[in-house]
């Protein structure tokens, strides 16, 4: 616990502010208590299964439950690549999540799109939701996906509940988008063996 | 060969085109004119009926110079013979042939599946909509080879029109299961579904 001092020659005191012993507490209770919105579609959510199932079981983390409803969830979990059919679906999942609410993008293809550089893929989550944790591997190990998840506990117990902008929702602007449309294009730009494609042939 | 190829060329005459034997499957080549003809004849006629339309779907070779062909996949359940029917359409004209809904019901999405990737039009069909693709896609026929990859507009451009699609207007009513209880649905959800915004996309001109 930062910031904490125990009074010289007593066990039985200790200062500290006020204001991070608050922050101590919720972001303790919070991170080890995710309740997880698993939003699967493809390889990565057998691998998300593998993560939850007993061998190496998501409960050791405060995710017993598996919240498979918006609503009751506080981390978004995009496991698999997201089409463009899908992104106002995973948009709308998102803005009905309570605040505080995290997001996680696992595997290659919830991050960057992955192999799939084509007409029909969005190119990254985060063009159309916030991203808090990015998972690589493709997909990625039950393992891979914990130590995600611990990032993420990291990241919560270090967030100030006192930043009045830290629980703001990002809703999409008035163009129907959640970036600048240079910057979607600019984070949806080939890399690796796509560069060889063109978009004209 | 599928014996059924000779009676397609007895019974049709000059429709039938080549007769190809690729690898034990029989393939026969109709003129698109009479394609409907042929399919109905080969499901109520022949012997033995062809009763499982298997597959609907369509070719589009490199090389510019091919023909862009549509194929039929039939099997006789009581025989276990398959054959396929190909029709060749000239890709740089107009892309139409007869929709086959009425002989087998389960053509219904697979000519749906045809239209939306290769842009091909099944006359008669109930229901022409796009079935992978929402229906406002506006970048073309995705499998047709002058499609680029990464499609025609700019990913922005992309992203915008697929977050401002209502996810709830994919589905019609005829596609929704509680089309039956239709009327006994709440009022709100009624209004909802009837007003049909799945051609729309809001913010936009």
């Amino acid at each position: 616990m930062k910031h904490v001092e125990t009074v010289k020659g007593s066990d039985n005191w200790l200062t500290t502010k006020f204001t991070s012993l608050v922050n101590w507490a919720v972001n303790q209770s919070r991170a080890n208590s995710l309740w997880p919105m698993p939003f699967g579609t493809a390889c990565c959510a057998i691998e998300f299964m593998a993560t939850a199932a007993s061998r190496f079981d998501l409960a050791r983390f405060g995710m017993e439950r598996q919240a498979f409803s918006p609503r009751q969830s506080d981390v978004l979990i995009c496991a698999g690549r997201l089409p463009f059919k899908l992104a106002p679906v995973i948009r709308r999942i998102y803005d009905q999540m309570p605040q505080p609410k995290w997001v996680i993008s696992m595997g290659a293809c919830a991050s960057t799109g992955g192999i799939f550089d084509n007409y029909a893929m969005v190119q990254g989550i985060d063009t159309v939701v916030p991203v808090d944790v990015y998972v690589p591997g493709c997909p990625p190990r039950p393992e891979g996906l914990l130590y995600g998840i611990l990032m993420l506990h990291k990241k919560i117990k270090g967030e100030d509940l006192f930043d009045p902008t830290l629980r703001d929702e990002h809703l999409l602007n008035d163009k129907g988008l959640r970036l600048e449309p240079e910057q979607i294009d600019e984070i949806s730009e080939p890399f690796g063996n796509s560069v060889h494609q063109f978009r004209s042939a | 060969m599928n014996p059924s190829a000779q009676a397609l060329q007895a019974t049709f005459g000059n429709a039938i085109g080549r007769v190809v034997d690729a690898r034990g499957e029989t393939i026969v080549y109709v003129s698109a004119a009479k394609v409907r003809d042929v399919l109905a004849w080969l499901k109520n006629t022949a012997a033995p009926g062809y009763d499982y339309l298997v597959d609907v779907t369509a070719v589009e070779y490199r090389d510019r110079e091919r023909p862009l062909e549509v194929v039929w996949f039939l099997r006789s359940l009581a025989s276990t013979q398959d054959l396929r029917i190909k029709v060749e359409l000239d890709p740089r004209g107009e892309l139409a042939v007869p929709s086959v809904v009425d002989l087998w019901a389960g053509a219904n999405w697979l000519e749906r599946e045809v239209y939306d990737m290769f842009g091909v039009t099944f006359t008669g069909h109930p229901d022409l909509r796009r079935i992978l693709m929402w229906e406002t896609y506006a970048e073309g026929y995705p499998l047709r080879k002058d499609f680029p990859l990464r499609g025609r507009f700019s990913r922005s451009e992309q992203v915008r029109q697929a977050l401002n699609v209502n996810p709830e207007g994919h589905y019609s009513m005829e596609e929704l299961a509680i089309a039956e209880s239709y009327d006994e649905l709440p009022a709100e959800m009624r209004d909802r579904l009837a007003r049909g915004d799945r051609a729309r996309i809001p913010n936009s001109e």
